[in-house]
């Protein structure tokens, strides 16, 4: 099944709510992300992005509300189309979810390997070209276990774009390398961009990076996208909650988690305590 | 104090009520789980190579270990019928005990026990710890299903491997007996032979084999299901492997009960 653009909107969420165990997650979250664009989905950690991520691949599915690809709603297919429609989305995981049985390569060439009827060679060939692709040569035959956090992101995002995926959807490209690798994952979820015409959801709390690849920015807060636009719009917005979360301060209308700022003017003191007990 | 009592009474259909829901719930998945993976074993491509591993993990991993449990407690079974028979002038029964016990029931229980606390907890680690660092996801966004891909092959290679595990315990739970019978109480070795073979009927194995294969089905689909629900880091992986190892037991064991029960009132 091809999701070639014959619709220009690619995703659409209507009203989606999950819940676990009675936490509602998410309660009514409504956002459509343009063929082509990169829509980078920015809120505090534990807010549901990962969550809302999770259902535009299909991996959750809603309590209330639809997802729509290409006008397609992925609650009403058979597994089997669904999983057609997931072998045009690529996942980059939090974790990068390598296999750790299979090396690097069977990791990368896992897609190709179940579904394209391709030869071995030619197998090996993709899996190259796409290790080349997010800057990594010959560590074809290592173990997951045996490479750092930043190569380990940097192979699961090959295993994303081995099957030439129309969408691609990063959880957390960002998080746990470092700032120079950061950057260069940005560059390449650019170049994915205007090269290949990827559709592309972002999910990060990292402004800088949000800043860099959005096409548009939009902001999740208590299980609802509170605001949508362009970076330079998120920038202007006058939402006091967007204004504390993209210029990260303490102070204002968010609260939740954390502590009471009087428990802090009140350390010294608490210490001083503990200081004369241990006396 | 009646409205004590109705409250009271209330609370016990609640908490009841929802243990009767959790109850149906989990025996529920169990099912789901297995008619899923009976699907998937007919569906092709059946993944060789992974089939051959587990066979190499469940069936010669395990083969070492069986060995000397089922022979140690041939040899104990030996001693404990003689401590009985003794008494009766009737060691020559020995042997028929030995090899009747071993067959019909310890044979298969210690097979499926030692399988199910090495290969049972092994595989809810594994599949724990995939769940927990969302490689199960990422399976599926690759658009491979999970159960085909992870559970089918384990569970064709545990069907075929606890059987010819069983068979192999067996014969070696015999030899415990057939060593202490001749060597230590004193029994001629043609005499012990003719004892253990002449009450043994096919039906014996069959039963016993019948067993394994239950059991089998019960190890693997147990054990695979609490892999798949682990929530819950290295903590949640640590639970899983012990819930996965205590209900395979029991269930093992309450299976065992019943399936004898079954074979001596309907199958005689």
């Amino acid at each position: 099944m091809s999701l070639a653009p014959c619709h220009f909107r690619m995703i659409e969420i209507q009203g989606l709510v999950k819940s676990f165990n009675d936490h509602r997650v998410l309660e009514g979250v409504d956002l459509t992300i343009q063929t082509g664009e990169t829509m980078v989905i920015i809120g505090r950690s534990g807010c549901g992005k990962s969550v809302l991520l999770k259902h535009i691949i299909g991996l959750l599915k809603p309590d209330e509300g639809r997802v729509l690809i290409n006008g397609v709603d992925l609650n009403r297919l058979s597994t089997r189309r669904l999983d057609g429609v997931r072998m045009k989305c690529g996942m980059l995981f939090q974790g990068a979810a390598l296999f750790d049985s299979m090396t690097v390569e069977e990791n990368v060439g896992f897609a190709l390997r179940e579904h394209a009827s391709l030869s071995h060679d030619a197998i090996r060939q993709r899996v190259q070209e796409c290790l080349q692709v997010v800057g990594l040569k010959g560590i074809e035959g290592l173990i997951p276990a045996e490479l750092s956090g930043g190569m380990r992101k940097r192979v699961g995002l090959a295993r994303a774009l081995a099957m030439k995926p129309e969408i691609l959807l990063y959880d957390e490209p960002t998080t746990g390398i470092d700032p120079i690798m950061g950057d260069w994952i940005n560059e390449l979820i650019i170049t994915l961009r205007k090269q290949l015409k990827v559709t592309s959801v972002v999910v990060t709390h990292d402004m800088r990076s949000a800043d860099k690849v959005a096409n548009r920015i939009a902001m999740l807060y208590n299980g609802k996208i509170v605001e949508v636009g362009t970076p330079q719009q998120i920038w202007q917005s006058p939402n006091p909650i967007v204004q504390q979360f993209i210029h990260g301060r303490a102070v204002g209308p968010i609260q939740e988690g954390l502590p009471d700022p009087s428990v802090l003017s009140n350390w010294g003191n608490a210490s001083s305590a503990c200081g004369e007990r241990l006396d | 104090m009646i409205a004590r009592v109705g409250l009271s009474l209330f609370q016990t259909l609640e908490v009841s009520g929802a243990w009767a829901v959790a109850l149906c719930e989990y025996v529920g998945s169990i099912a789901l789980l297995f008619v899923q993976t009976v699907g998937g074993c007919f569906i092709r491509p059946l993944r060789r190579s992974a089939l051959i591993y587990e066979l190499w993990k469940i069936g010669l991993q395990s083969w070492g270990i069986v060995s000397i449990a089922s022979l140690f407690i041939g040899m104990v079974l030996a001693f404990q019928s003689a401590y009985q028979m003794q008494k009766l002038a009737a060691e020559i029964y020995i042997a028929s005990l030995v090899a009747l016990s071993i067959v019909r029931e310890i044979g298969p229980v210690i097979t499926a026990l030692i399988v199910a606390g090495r290969v049972g907890s092994s595989i809810a680690a594994e599949l724990g710890t995939m769940k927990v660092t969302e490689q199960i996801d990422a399976l599926v966004t690759l658009a491979a299903d999970p159960v085909r891909y992870l559970v089918v092959p384990r569970f064709v290679a545990m069907v075929i491997a606890l059987p010819l595990l069983t068979l192999w315990a067996d014969a070696i739970g015999i030899l415990g007996g057939f060593l202490i019978g001749t060597v230590k109480l004193g029994v001629l070795p043609s005499l012990y032979w003719k004892m253990t073979t002449i009450p043994l009927v096919l039906k014996d194995l069959t039963s016993g084999l019948l067993k394994a294969v239950i059991f089998a089905v019960i190890i693997c689909i147990v054990s695979c299901f609490e892999g798949f629900r682990t929530e819950g880091g290295a903590e949640g992986v640590g639970r899983a492997t012990t819930l996965a190892v205590v209900s395979s037991f029991i269930l093992i064991i309450a299976a065992d009960c019943f399936f004898t029960a079954l074979f001596y009132f309907v199958w005689t």
